[in-house]
């Protein structure tokens, strides 16, 4: 099969999705002829124009209000959030409006938008442009969360997106942009709550988000080496979430480990640890372990920024803890 | 005016009349519902203010667009809404327009091109803006009104929306109903220079009309709605008006912002409904009688829906997880 890179899966995603339906539109900053500073929609205005693909000034809550006002008057938009971090700009429109209309309107009116942003730390990019703020939105009911993990990933979840008439944010890792995997020539779209068991194993459950995946992979293998059979599981969606596979999985192992970028207190990794122990409580041989983001603001410094997220070394150390029953009464 | 295009306009000029007072009267129930403790939460009272919304909406088809604010009836009203499933809504009854979900501060007939009431001040903005943009971009003729007070000109959202909608030439009026209090603070406490000049700065077209005046207020939007169609929008105009009651009903005590002659004056000299009831028989559109059978028929409507929603049901309990996303029947399963 052909391989190509996540930022050439999300712009063909785009193209496919724009050419089928009349109704889909790009708005943002630089999205047009710059086609953003990662390139990844380049090509796009050339087909569709200025009027499906728009360039806004620099103003986050007002383009993003647009395109909630847009969404439920039968378009359906896709808002470039250049940063992840500008998110916290938006979160007006997102959350109170977005998230809320369909509910507060007792079913009669919908938004069918998609939020494309990104997230990811070690681009040496400081407190500002680094920060994986997934949790705040998975935290609003009313709001879907996609993380794609490969190309493959990232294509198939942005046509679902595109298609669901429900608010959703997709955050794709911005240090996984030219990474390559294989894709198919021929349509193809991926469920939201289907997670997707990447290998699978019998010691020890790793449970990764986004490029985790790519550390709980590399993990995996090195523990392989070390005798440890591990299985990893990507979640691809985190609302909805596919319990179902975590929890087989976890019974399975009894031992988890869930491991995501974003910051880990209140996050991402305790929610999976606490649906786990309250669903598969007696199956465990050992608590399940989080592995966020340090608490701290994202450092510029790469002699301090590449300490704050998990690595597979990190994870392998934690599995062989696990796994040794040294973690059970961990102080 | 001639006198023939009066006579022509006859069915118009009681419509607004009539809208004007269902406004007042719904009000007044609501106010009553308040008081008595037989309605959950607050309110925030749109009596005094009814010649901007019926104004406005009376110049708007049913398929043209309005946002709502947090003082939400009067529009809701004037864009076509029953009292039955607006009382049920204010009561949080499931035969609510938003089936008790919303309330008060989200209010909306949405069938009527209503895109709901919004409770963050200023909130709705961007959604008016989007929803011109995508009647232009899917080519239909459809104009939007974005309601809005004059304390939430302080929001910088608006000047964004702005921004983008004169640069795109969006079909969308900013309509800032001045009342002159921005909750509990003077306008002139929290607006420096003057709003129109701040649309204006965006080249958009601003006026200043007396939104006590429903036939002003018709006139104008009248117009602009004609240009808005024909791709010369986006327009603002600001509606001098007043709020009979404060912030919301339990802002009783309010000496300390704005004076009881100051309410009385607005009351006496200015009230919307009295000045157009005394035109529309100096112009011999409709009789004394007429008018009085007209208000009592209306006060009749809203008792009844009144007493309708006190007796409807509760939505099921089932319903609390229901519409979190359209494609999960319960999220909580």
């Amino acid at each position: 099969m052909r391989e190509i890179t996540l930022s050439q899966a999300v712009n063909e995603a785009l193209a496919e999705e724009m050419r089928r339906d009349d109704t889909v539109f790009i708005i943002g900053e630089d999205v047009a002829e710059a086609g953003t500073p990662f390139k990844v929609l380049s090509g796009l205005v050339e087909e569709f124009g200025t009027e499906r693909v728009l360039d806004t000034p620099i103003a986050e809550p007002g383009f993003m209000g647009i395109a909630v006002g847009a969404a439920m008057t039968g378009t359906r938009p896709v808002v470039d959030l250049m940063f992840g971090d500008f998110i916290y700009l938006v979160m007006d429109q997102l959350c109170n409006q977005a998230a809320k209309t369909h509910y507060m309107s007792g079913g009669k009116l919908n938004v069918p938008l998609v939020l494309r942003t990104n997230l990811g730390a070690t681009r040496r990019s400081a407190a500002q442009h680094s920060q994986s703020l997934h949790a705040l939105v998975a935290h609003i009911p009313g709001l879907k969360v996609a993380l794609p993990s490969s190309a493959f990933e990232a294509k198939g979840l942005m046509k679902t997106a595109i298609r669901d008439d429900n608010p959703v944010v997709i955050f794709e890792d911005k240090l996984m942009y030219n990474d390559k995997a294989a894709v198919p020539e021929e349509e193809y779209l991926i469920p939201f709550g289907e997670a997707k068991v990447l290998r699978e194993g019998s010691d020890i459950t790793l449970i990764g988000t986004s490029s985790m995946v790519q550390v709980c992979q590399k993990a995996a293998e090195l523990l392989s080496a070390q005798g440890i059979s591990a299985e990893v599981i990507d979640p691809r969606t985190i609302v909805p979430l596919d319990e179902a596979t975590l929890l087989g999985s976890a019974k399975k192992t009894s031992r988890v480990i869930v491991v995501d970028e974003g910051h880990q207190s209140f996050g991402i990794t305790g929610e999976i640890a606490s649906r786990i122990n309250e669903k598969a409580f007696y199956h465990l041989d050992a608590p399940v372990l989080r592995m966020g983001a340090m608490d701290v603001p994202v450092p510029f410094s790469p002699a301090l920024e590449d300490l704050t997220v998990p690595t597979p070394e990190g994870v392998v150390a934690n599995a062989r803890k696990l796994v040794a029953g040294e973690m059970l009464h961990a102080a | 005016m001639s006198r023939a295009k009066k006579k022509h306009n006859a069915e118009d000029y009681l419509r607004m009349y009539r809208q004007m007072v269902r406004i007042r009267t719904f009000e007044d129930n609501a106010n009553q519902l308040y008081l008595s403790a037989k309605m959950p939460g607050l309110t925030h009272m749109y009596s005094g203010e009814e010649a901007v919304a019926v104004g406005i909406c009376e110049a708007l088809r049913p398929t043209d667009r309005i946002t709502s604010t947090h003082r939400g009836h009067g529009h809701c009203v004037a864009k076509g809404a029953e009292f039955k499933q607006m009382f049920c809504e204010l009561l949080g009854k499931e035969e609510g327009y938003c089936r008790g979900k919303g309330g008060s501060m989200h209010i909306a007939d949405q069938s009527n091109g209503n895109l709901g009431a919004n409770a963050i001040v200023g909130g709705s903005m961007g959604i008016a803006t989007g929803s011109a943009f995508s009647a232009k971009m899917l080519g239909r003729n459809e104009v939007t009104v974005c309601f809005f007070g004059d304390g939430a000109t302080a929001q910088g959202l608006l000047y964004e929306v702005m921004n983008m909608a004169a640069l795109w030439k969006l079909p969308v009026i900013y309509a800032c109903e001045n009342n002159g209090y921005s909750e509990y603070t003077r306008t002139a406490e929290i607006a420096a220079g003057s709003i129109t000049a701040r649309a204006e700065a965006f080249g958009i077209e601003a006026h200043k009309v007396d939104g006590q005046d429903v036939l002003a207020v018709n006139e104008l939007t009248r117009k602009l709605v004609e240009r808005c169609r024909k791709g010369e929008g986006p327009f603002f105009m600001e509606l001098e008006t007043y709020r009979y009651h404060g912030h919301h009903v339990g802002d009783i005590n309010r000496e300390y912002y704005r004076s009881k002659e100051e309410e009385r004056d607005w009351k006496e000299n200015r009230d919307p409904i009295i000045r157009f009831r005394a035109w529309l028989a100096a112009e011999g559109i409709a009789t004394e009688d007429e008018i009085e059978a007209m208000n009592a028929e209306i006060k009749d409507d809203a008792a009844a829906a009144v007493e309708y929603a006190l007796n409807a049901k509760y939505p099921a309990a089932s319903e609390v997880d229901m519409h979190v996303f359209t494609d999960v029947k319960h999220v909580m399963a």
